[in-house]
């Protein structure tokens, strides 16, 4: 077989397209190569959706806890205490023997024109139940990041915006949330990056890898197992997530470029003008 | 009293259940963690000082090797390390005992898809008891998360080593101290105040890292939770449903609890050792 037929038969084996039998007996390098890869596609779309649904969820969050209500402040610290003081790998493991143990009902949401019908069986699924703990973590993690940056943000900054008359939602939008992204921007890109290394947990956690549909470390642990040799597998992932993380590190100096356009750079030339910080 | 479980009931029958040998062996497990995470404390800072000397290397291929260690953390996902490192290492110790062990083996060691070294070349050796076995496991495990840890704390003690003031420094050397002597007596003792931060951040991910011991086979405390949680049939002494759910929850507080006190002690032991440092906190100048 031919290095291009085993890309048509496994480059979208991840997603269940594609060869059903995984390779057994013969195993190449171009096997590896491609299913690793095709596995990489689950990592994405983990760090994807819980980075973007989490990051709204953080600021709610980080605003929550510095200048929330007090009822809303309590809740808050302690969501962000639960989930950033406990190991990732046994949330998933509780939340997967939690999903299992709801009743399995469809929940009717109507969106006007068409009703979407949400299954919690779903829940019990890595593409949704394992997303939903990864998207819960992640906003924990950047809650505490924006919260810090809240605190730091020049008082400065809120007099002027007191004195132009700003106040409430205004003030915040113009003036808090930019300086607060700014603030943050560096500890926000490394938990980006620490996200996108905790999707290899899913499939070694309680959820299960449904028709052998697994992420990258999880076909590399196949191989591994297989061909009793982890100098291949294993190096063939490491190379695939340090192209992935130079990549996130370029998109988020990129955004952070946006975010300092307008700042003084001779002002503020304490800040780190390193693009790869090591944490 | 809990010679016929199925004659008690209530908070009797749960002592009972909690009481079992299986259940003993379930918190001499957390044991297990405390070990592993005192067994590498002392080896990731081993390897986070060599790691940042070797950055701070004037031999440019050592500082190569220093600059490609501390940051391929940042590439490559733990996991992957915690993976991969037991199960290379345990190859590599015994393919190079079965090059001394077996010189006239003439077989291959990579047959099509197994690994065979001779017998005498295992380790640990087949016949051996099960406690060098889980030995031999705890230590390859121990080893993995040093070398990854180890890594993380180089990055932390080659910044800690650069944010010591230079006007310190150049006042030892003014006062007629070596290089070596300035190391020893003026960088390395103030670079514990900058580098506590990071190192107590260290801590709580090392901590957090443990129950991935499971994924190596260990007996610990994600194995136990699965093991007594699972649904028990009337065939067993104590049956029960599933009960996995709560058995994770305990773990959860149980980790919730050790990264609590651990913040608490560090909290205290920063302001100890800012005591008469040249910063905010020390108030001295």
């Amino acid at each position: 077989m031919s290095c291009l037929d085993t890309l048509s038969a496994y480059g979208l084996r991840a997603l269940g397209m594609g060869d059903r039998l995984l390779p057994k007996g013969d195993i190449g390098l171009c096997d590896q190569v491609v299913l690793i890869g095709s596995g990489l596609i689950w990592n994405v779309y983990f760090a994807v959706i819980a980075v973007v649904f989490g990051f709204f969820f953080a600021v709610a969050l980080a605003v929550a806890k510095e200048s929330g209500p007090v009822w809303l402040r309590y809740p808050a610290r302690m969501f962000i205490f639960a989930f950033r003081g406990s190991p990732l790998f046994i949330q998933f493991f509780f939340a997967y023997e939690l999903f299992t143990q709801i009743p399995r009902m469809g929940v009717d949401i109507p969106l006007g024109f068409t009703t979407v019908t949400l299954q919690t069986a779903w829940l019990t699924k890595a593409w949704l139940g394992a997303t939903f703990v990864l998207f819960l973590n992640t906003a924990a993690y950047t809650a505490e990041i924006f919260a810090g940056a809240l605190r730091t943000i020049p008082r400065g900054d809120i007099e002027a915006a007191d004195a132009f008359g700003m106040g409430g939602y205004k003030k915040f939008r113009r003036i808090i949330f930019p300086t607060m992204l700014r603030l943050a921007w560096e500890s926000y890109s490394n938990e980006a990056i620490f996200l996108f290394h905790a999707t290899t947990l899913v499939f070694f956690s309680g959820f299960p890898a449904w028709r052998r549909e697994g992420d990258a470390l999880y076909y590399a642990n196949y191989f591994a197992e297989k061909t009793f040799n982890p100098f291949v597998a294993y190096p063939i992932v490491a190379v695939y997530f340090i192209i992935s993380v130079v990549l996130i590190g370029a998109v988020f100096s990129y955004f952070g470029r946006k975010l300092n356009h307008h700042v003084n750079i001779d002002e503020h030339a304490h800040t780190p003008k390193k693009r790869f910080s090591l944490r | 009293m809990c010679a016929d479980p199925s004659l008690l009931d209530g908070l009797g029958w749960l002592w009972c259940y909690l009481t079992t040998a299986k259940h003993m062996q379930f918190y001499a497990s957390f044991g297990t963690v405390i070990l592993l995470l005192a067994g590498t404390v002392p080896f990731i800072i081993l390897f986070g000082f060599l790691g940042a000397l070797a950055r701070r290397s004037r031999v440019t291929p050592i500082r190569w090797f220093g600059l490609g260690y501390t940051s391929m953390v940042r590439g490559i996902p733990d996991i992957a390390f915690f993976l991969f490192v037991p199960i290379a290492l345990d190859q590599f110790v015994e393919l190079v005992r079965h090059k001394v062990k077996c010189p006239d083996w003439a077989e291959p060691i990579y047959q099509g898809n197994d690994f065979v070294v001779c017998a005498i070349a295992k380790m640990p050796q087949s016949s051996s008891p099960q406690w060098m076995h889980n030995a031999w496991n705890l230590s390859l495990a121990i080893t993995a998360f040093a070398i990854v840890f180890g890594a993380f704390a180089a990055n932390i003690i080659y910044g800690a080593l650069m944010a010591v003031p230079k006007n310190q420094l150049e006042t030892a050397r003014a006062y007629g101290m070596s290089e070596r002597q300035t190391f020893w007596r003026i960088h390395l003792p103030q670079m514990w105040v900058y580098a506590l931060p990071g190192l107590s951040n260290l801590w709580q991910i090392l901590v957090k890292a443990s129950p991935l011991l499971f994924l190596l086979g260990i007996e610990e405390i994600v194995y136990w939770a699965r093991e007594l949680g699972g649904t028990k049939t009337s065939y067993f002494t104590y049956p029960h449903g599933d009960w996995r759910m709560w058995y994770f929850l305990a773990l959860l507080v149980f980790y919730l609890f050790v990264t609590w006190a651990s913040q608490k002690v560090f909290d205290w032991l920063e302001t100890r050792l800012a005591k008469g440092m040249s910063t905010v906190k020390g108030g001295a100048r």
